[in-house]
Order: structure tokens, then C-alpha cells, then sequence
């Protein structure tokens, strides 16, 4: 899935151990900002969002020793875009149980950027249950919002052009973890 | 993605498993509070049903509405058809309606291929005579790769009247893609060998279900039709039930994992005993629920995307 590290026009933001404490950091904020991640569900949305919820929940037990649910969204067959491309395939929708109702849900995901997927994630909650509240963390806010749409946690802000394109990389799914900015113009 | 679903011979491997992959899904979503879903908003899904079906057309209809499209139902008795209209003239309306499926059940075989060449939609070849039910083959193998973990090597025999079996021939065509090995059993009068070897080579033919029986990991009863038989093809129903029917004694021959199938309707006491049929290796109402699954893949997978 990676692009070869020569090409000229690209530029790794977030290197391996950068990503790390970006991850650690993020499992730190969710913990100060719920006092203890108490009533809490991680939610990734396929595909790279998933594994992240994973490291944030593993994260957040090797600081306090808390569990925290840990589960899947798919957001396909609620975007609004799905008549603009050719099919995309389903991915997973996982909840842990015990479910969402009455729970904090923070759903978390790659790259923040026009704020749809996100607006499709909470038309996907929105059929599954009815949490107390809803969260954003994401690694990436590349900007270039289309919708009223923030997110609760961010792990690096990445000021971009609409042109460019925010690639990350994660181990579970593409072999490392960057996270790479490219069609940059120089 | 291919634009018309009209034979189980036009899905390669790749392509019907996904399908498959995404009826799983589909059926996962199956289990919510809220079944709906808002994916197929403002598309239109036309059931044109010349010939009578209960399961099949509700089937598409429920899968139509979970994913939030306009149905339109017809059905051939009440319509403009008891007045003589053709299908090409129902064809050009439902097209002038703006349809962007037409789900086709029809009692002459081709009747599929003919409609997608007057309409823009996809057509979605929902039974078509003795030709081809390609949605039916595709719930059957995702209920066997959901009961039995594989599609790969599994041996399935169906039994029966395949002469007059659409659901067989779409069967035989896509276990085959799949890489399953499928043997056909029923009375020589019921079996075309020659139509079997051409749809695959690879098809096997016996005319001794005993014998077949303690081999196989699936076996798949087809109802007899008789209302597609102008000939006698068996002496009786008697000796048909005797030779060609799935009772418990003959069902104790298969092996310990094996499942039992039947699209439905069922004729009890003929092709199947009560007994086999309520069994816990019979599938049949299983069969239904998953049809709804598949046929939501389906409609997804056609109309999702990009016309």
C-alpha cells in the first residue's frame, strides 16, 4: 500500500516513534478528559481507524489498567458519496458487548478532512444505539472541513492544500507506521 | 461490478465472493434494532412477477426496503399483461417510470436477457422457466460457507428433478465457480446429462442416491414440478419418494457434518419426510433468512454505486 519513500513530492510528517507518542498522547487526553475513560466505547471506522482504536485501548490499559470496549463501525452504506465511485466493498461493524446505549462513544478514525465520514458515522450510530455522548479522535486534521464537524482529540494538525493527499500508514494493515504527505508542491 | 444479474454464469469467482462476503455483513446488520438502512434512497426497484412466487418476491422486496428504495410490485395477474400487453411493451413503461432495477420473475426462459436490452436499469433475473435462478444459488452457497466454513472442495449432490430445475443449473454454475464438486442423482428421465456437462464439464451423474450419500457434505433436494411436466416421468409418486426421497434412514447414511437443503416449496412426503425437512441438519428456513441477505448484497453491489 505504500508509495516508495523516493518520490520527491512526498514528505513523511509522523516517522514510527512519532506516531507512537502521538498515539500516547491522544490515550492520555481521552483518560484526563472522561476522568478514567469510565463508560467509554472506542469505535473505529474501517479501515485504518480500527486498528488505531485498538492501540488507543491498549495504550489506555498499560497507563491506568483499564478496560476499555473496543469495536468496529462501517460507514459505507451510510455515505453520501457512495453514487460518485464504483461499489465499494463492506467493511466490519463490530459493537462490543454490552452495546453502546447509554455509553460514551469516541469514534476514532485516520484522517479528519471534509468531515463526511464522520457525519456518516453518526447516521450509523444513530441506528445501532443511542450513546450518552459522541467523541472524535483522530491521528491526522489535514483541515479543508465541509461540514460543522471538530474533533475531541487530534493527534497532529497538518496544514495541507486541498490538492495534497494525507497517507497513513499503520502496521496492522500496511506493513509501518508513517504518516505521509504527499503532492506537495515544492 | 457487473450491471445485470441474468445468469449465475456471470459472476467469476471474484465477484461472487464478494457478494457473499457482503451478504455476510448484510446479515450482521440483520440483527439490529433498526434493520433500515438509508444506502439505496430515491432508487427504484421494479418486482415484475409473470409467474407466482411467495418467497422469492417478498424475499426481494424486504431486501429492497432495508436499503431504503422505492418498490414498485407487479404482478402479472391484475396488470395491463391479462389484457395482452407484451413484455417488451411492460418493458418500454416500466423504463418511461425510471426504474433503476427490475427484479424479473418470468415463465420463459431468456426472458431476463431479452428485458435488459429495452431497459437502462439492471435486471435481476429472479427465476426465468427452466433456465437459471442465479439469486437462489447464491443464498445456497452462502448458506453452505456459513454452516460448513467453505465453498472449496465441499461435495454437493443435488437430487432431484433437475430437468425443470432453474435453481440446479444456476447451482451447478456458481458451486462450480467456487470450486465446489456437485453431482447430479435423480431418475434418467430427470437428469440431462447432456445440458449438466455443458453448463460443467466437471458435473457428475448418478442414478443411486444410497450409493452417493455417505460421500457428500451437502445434499440438496429440488422440488418435483409438476406443473412443468407434460410427460410422465417416473411410474408414481410412490416409487419416486421410495428411490429418489430424503427419509431419516437414508439421511443417517450421510456423514456426521452433512446438511440438508430445499429452495421451497416443499412437497413433504415426496421429495422430503417432515421428519428430514424439521430436522437440525436441514436448513431450509435458514435458507429464507439468508436469502433476504444475499438479495440485499445483490441490489447493493448493482445499484450502490457509480450507474
Amino acid at each position: 500500500m505504500a508509495s516508495p519513500r523516493a518520490d520527491t513530492t512526498s514528505k513523511i510528517i509522523l516517522g514510527e516513534s512519532d506516531l507512537h507518542r502521538v498515539v500516547d498522547r491522544i490515550a492520555h487526553q481521552i483518560l484526563e478528559k472522561t476522568s478514567g475513560a469510565t463508560g467509554t466505547v472506542l469505535l473505529g471506522i474501517p479501515t485504518r481507524g480500527v486498528p488505531l482504536a485498538q492501540r488507543l485501548a491498549a495504550r489506555i490499559h498499560a497507563f491506568e489498567d483499564i478496560d476499555v470496549p473496543v469495536g468496529s463501525l462501517d460507514i459505507t452504506l451510510y455515505r453520501d458519496d457512495l453514487r460518485l465511485h464504483a461499489t465499494r466493498a463492506l467493511g466490519k461493524t463490530e459493537l462490543p458487548g454490552g452495546g453502546i446505549d447509554g455509553r460514551r462513544v469516541i469514534l476514532v478514525d485516520d484522517v479528519l478532512f471534509s468531515g463526511r465520514t464522520v457525519r456518516a458515522a453518526l447516521d450509523a450510530l444513530n441506528d445501532v444505539g443511542r450513546p450518552s455522548s459522541v467523541q472524535l479522535a483522530v491521528l491526522v486534521d489535514r483541515g479543508h472541513r465541509e461540514l460543522p464537524i471538530r474533533a475531541d482529540y487530534v493527534g497532529k494538525n497538518i496544514p495541507t492544500s486541498p490538492a495534497e493527499s494525507v497517507r497513513v500508514s499503520l502496521t496492522e494493515v500496511d506493513g509501518l507506521d508513517e504518516v505521509k504527505l504527499t503532492g506537495a508542491e515544492k | 461490478m457487473i450491471k445485470h444479474l441474468r445468469s449465475a454464469g456471470d459472476l467469476d469467482a471474484a465477484t461472487a465472493t464478494l457478494i457473499l462476503d457482503t451478504a455476510g455483513e448484510m446479515a450482521a446488520l440483520a440483527g439490529r434494532e433498526v434493520k433500515k438502512l438509508p444506502t439505496l434512497r430515491g432508487r427504484t426497484v421494479v418486482n415484475l412477477f409473470y409467474e407466482d412466487s411467495t418467497r422469492t418476491r417478498i424475499s426481494f422486496e424486504a431486501a429492497a426496503k432495508r436499503l431504503s428504495a422505492d418498490v414498485i410490485n407487479f404482478s402479472a395477474k391484475g396488470s395491463s399483461v391479462s389484457k395482452g400487453e407484451s413484455l417488451k411493451d411492460t418493458a418500454l413503461t416500466l423504463q418511461a417510470m425510471g426504474a433503476d432495477a427490475v427484479v424479473i420473475r418470468h415463465s420463459a426462459s431468456g426472458a431476463p436477457h431479452r428485458l435488459s436490452s429495452w431497459v437502462d436499469g439492471s435486471v435481476i433475473n429472479a427465476g426465468d422457466g427452466t433456465h437459471e435462478h442465479p439469486t437462489q444459488a447464491l443464498l445456497d452457497a452462502y448458506t453452505m460457507r456459513s454452516r460448513l466454513g467453505r465453498l472449496a472442495g465441499l461435495k454437493v449432490a443435488i437430487v432431484g428433478d433437475v430437468l425443470h430445475s432453474r435453481v440446479a443449473r444456476s447451482n451447478i454454475l456458481l458451486l462450480t465457480t467456487l470450486g465446489a464438486h456437485v453431482t447430479l442423482v435423480g431418475p434418467p428421465t430427470l437428469i440431462p446429462n447432456d445440458v449438466a456437462a455443458a453448463l460443467s464439464p466437471a458435473t457428475k451423474v448418478s442414478y443411486d442416491l444410497d450409493s452417493v450419500l455417505p460421500d457428500m457434505d451437502v445434499v440438496m433436494m429440488l422440488r418435483v414440478q409438476t406443473e412443468r411436466m407434460q410427460d410422465s416421468y417416473f411410474p408414481s409418486a410412490r416409487e419416486y419418494s421410495r428411490r429418489y426421497g430424503l427419509d431419516l434412514a437414508r439421511m443417517r447414511r450421510l456423514p456426521e457434518h452433512a446438511i440438508v437443503m430445499h429452495p421451497g416449496p416443499m412437497n413433504r412426503g415426496m421429495e422430503i419426510t417432515p421428519e428430514v425437512a424439521d430436522s437440525s441438519r436441514s436448513t431450509i428456513v435458514e435458507q429464507v433468512a439468508n436469502g433476504v441477505s444475499a438479495r440485499m448484497a445483490v441490489l447493493y453491489l448493482l445499484l450502490g454505486g457509480k450507474a
